[in-house]
């Protein structure tokens, strides 16, 4: 104890430099409350981004057996086939090119999911109702056009009706389609401006076709 | 002439009512917050350019995950006041005689979504384990049994009678199969549902007119 004491004085002596250090831990919170503002503003904005959407789709009715007469007479020379299948495959034939008589074609065209794909084949059938939609949408943007967005969207729809020769596209797959797959055709249909699409059922013709084109 | 020191005095914000606030306003939220029940599975959704907001009340959901298993989940409508999925059970409960108690039918009227077999509805509601739950979770049976209509049908067909105004939401996995979606539009077609939304995650993607050459 005398030794404490001793300590104790001569630390005094010295100017506090023996005196024991103090143990009380001063943290400065400054860049955790910077970080933490941080964050929340980071988050509060992401979630708002993520809402999920969805996607309109009508299905045509189903046909009860008595009363499916012949199939209505599509113009051969503006349908177009895109057959589905899995591994995000594409092909597609222009119901024009059937040989006479026929119903199926002999090969059909690989194409994919890609801008240089799908969609460059769809634009160019449909180029006159997309360039005309496309133009109205960049005069609305540009401020030369007014248009409440319910009167824009009921112009587009009578745009697409107008075009008595824009594409009808039937689109086909087979059992080993991904769900995905087919979102992707029905959105490339909504990019492109596709006024006539239907998902119908796929022949066992077309998926041997598919079978047999080159991978 | 004495020097006068001018002390600087370092600027020292003092943080701790800053904390303490946040650490209140953290516990209170934590508090008032009603947890969303959790889905059957989580879904990832494909994208598209489709701007439409999914719709969160007057909605049937029907869910399929990427292993092709289908779930139902209907909402409690507008201001959850109807209880739509408490009707619902209850009608269920008596056409099909599933012996559900009043604190079941609770139950199920908080829940979200489920997917299995009618008469395994009982267990499953009655299970506490989280692992034993999601492995009940077989799907909702699609197939006709005789001449009844697929579960699925059933389930679509009660709910749409409770509330006309739903609409069909199909929130399917980007991975599913789309022969598993097909069947449960086939399913619902024949229950009189033409119109369908699928659920994506927005992309947005544009054409120009320089994509054309």
């Amino acid at each position: 104890m005398a030794e404490i004491i001793e300590n104790t004085g001569s630390g005094k002596k010295e100017g506090g430099r023996r005196a024991p250090k103090r143990m009380g831990a001063h943290i400065d919170m400054t860049p955790m409350v910077d970080l933490m503002c941080l964050l929340i503003t980071f988050f509060m904005l992401t979630t708002a981004f993520s809402k999920p959407k969805v996607m309109e789709i009508t299905m045509p009715e189903k046909d009860k057996p008595e009363d499916v007469k012949d199939a209505p007479k599509v113009d051969a020379h503006r349908t177009y086939s895109i057959l589905l299948t899995g591994d995000d495959k594409v092909f597609w034939y222009h119901h024009g090119e059937v040989p006479e008589g026929q119903t199926f074609p002999t090969t059909i065209r690989k194409t994919d999911f890609s801008k240089d794909g799908l969609r460059k084949i769809l634009l160019n059938k449909n180029e006159k109702v997309f360039s005309e939609i496309f133009e109205l949408k960049d005069k609305v943007k540009k401020g030369e056009l007014v248009l409440v967005e319910d009167s824009l969207n009921a112009q587009i729809k009578r745009i697409k009706k107008s075009d008595k020769k824009a594409p009808i596209i039937l689109i086909k797959a087979d059992e080993k389609t991904k769900y995905k797959s087919i979102v992707n055709v029905v959105d490339e249909m909504a990019i492109c401006n596709i006024a006539n699409y239907a998902i119908v059922d796929i022949a066992p013709e077309e998926i041997a076709l598919i079978e047999q084109a080159p991978k | 002439m004495a020097k006068i020191k001018l002390k600087r005095a370092q600027p020292h914000v003092d943080m701790t009512p800053m904390v303490d606030l946040f650490s209140l306003l953290l516990t209170f939220f934590m508090l008032t917050a009603s947890f969303k029940p959790q889905e059957a599975k989580v879904i990832d959704s494909p994208m598209s350019v489709s701007e439409k907001a999914t719709p969160d009340k007057d909605v049937i959901s029907v869910l399929v995950s990427n292993d092709d298993k289908v779930f139902f989940s209907m909402d409690n409508g507008k201001d959850t006041s109807a209880h739509y999925r408490n009707q619902l059970i209850t009608k269920i409960n008596d056409l099909y005689r599933l012996s559900l108690t009043e604190k079941e039918i609770t139950k199920f009227g908080q829940g979200s979504s489920f997917g299995m077999p009618m008469k395994k509805l009982k267990a499953f509601l009655n299970e506490e384990n989280a692992d034993t739950k999601e492995a009940m979770q077989t799907g909702i049976p699609m197939d006709t049994v005789g001449d009844q209509y697929p579960e699925l049908a059933i389930w679509v067909a009660y709910a749409r009678e409770l509330n006309p105004l739903a609409e069909v939401a199909i929130n399917g996995d980007a991975e599913a199969n789309y022969k598993t979606v097909k069947k449960v539009m086939d399913v619902m077609q024949n229950a009189g549902v033409n119109r369908f939304n699928l659920v994506t995650n927005l992309q947005k993607e544009e054409a120009t007119l320089e994509d054309i050459k």
